[in-house]
């Protein structure tokens, strides 16, 4: 059984194909539940995960076959934390249209970031919005 | 109608009741297949009357929260109900997060959808 410092890492690139990070995410996902991790909490760092590489698959690297997408994660009993970056030219992430405001709702995108937000305890986004690292701390107990 | 992958159709009475093929609507082909067969029911098959059944789906991504808001948009174009239901509590946070919930008609069963179609 790990102690509550043990810290599991897992770091790869993989190509800008939007099925190539399917085993990627299912392992992240298993090594989760392996530690304890709830069903319902996993939901949410799928979610997270699926829209973020997605996103850096898609509107980072336009699906470009020479750009990767570089990927990190920390996990332990407690904590998930995942650095996300593409190879794209970057964004502002405060410039993404409100996908849930009246004028909004009825648009097909946007709606990501939101769930990533949403889900996750921070989000944070570095060097010019190529990287997005979020984290899920779960409470003392689970 | 053509050969369908990812979705199944029932009709009882003047209703049409679709159902997902995939418990997990994650992978950019299917979900493409997916709203061109949703499409086809109102667009080619003129049906005005739907229930989308959620009780198989267990995870789906913004992408194909995307094609089910187009395939509202073209429900409403063609003058079709449209109502959600068996949505699981996680699928349904999922809706809530995005305000989605609030753009489609959702009802808990098939039944209560079926009561006031």
């Amino acid at each position: 059984m790990p102690s509550k410092n043990t810290t599991e890492k897992i770091a790869c690139e993989l190509p800008s194909s939007l099925s190539a990070y399917l085993d990627f995410v299912q392992e992240v996902l298993a090594k989760l539940q392996s530690l304890g991790w709830k069903k319902e909490v996993l939901f949410g760092i799928h979610m997270a995960l699926e829209e973020t590489i997605s996103n850096a698959i898609r509107h980072g690297n336009k699906e470009d076959p020479q750009k990767k997408v570089h990927l990190e994660c920390e996990l332990s009993l407690t904590r998930f934390w995942a650095k996300i970056c593409d190879e794209g030219e970057g964004y502002d992430p405060d410039a993404v249209p409100d996908c849930c405001s009246p004028e909004n709702l009825d648009q097909p995108g946007g709606r990501g970031l939101r769930l990533i937000r949403a889900y996750m305890t921070t989000v944070e986004h570095s060097d010019c919005g190529r990287c997005l690292i979020m984290e899920k701390l779960l409470d003392e107990g689970g | 109608m053509g050969n369908l992958r990812r979705i199944e159709v029932s009709d009882s009475a003047s209703v049409s009741v679709i159902r997902f093929l995939d418990q997990k609507i994650i992978d950019p082909e299917a979900i493409q297949e997916l709203g061109q067969e949703l499409f086809d029911l109102v667009e080619r098959d003129e049906r005005k009357k739907l229930v989308l059944n959620f009780e198989n789906v267990e995870f789906l991504s913004s992408a194909a929260l995307g094609k089910l808001i187009t395939f509202d948009k073209k429900a409403k174009r063609s003058e079709a109900q449209l109502i959600l239901t068996n949505i699981s509590p996680e699928i349904f946070q999922v809706f809530a997060i995005t305000n989605l919930d609030k753009l489609f008609q959702i009802k808990d069963s098939e039944a209560d959808a079926l009561a006031i179609l």
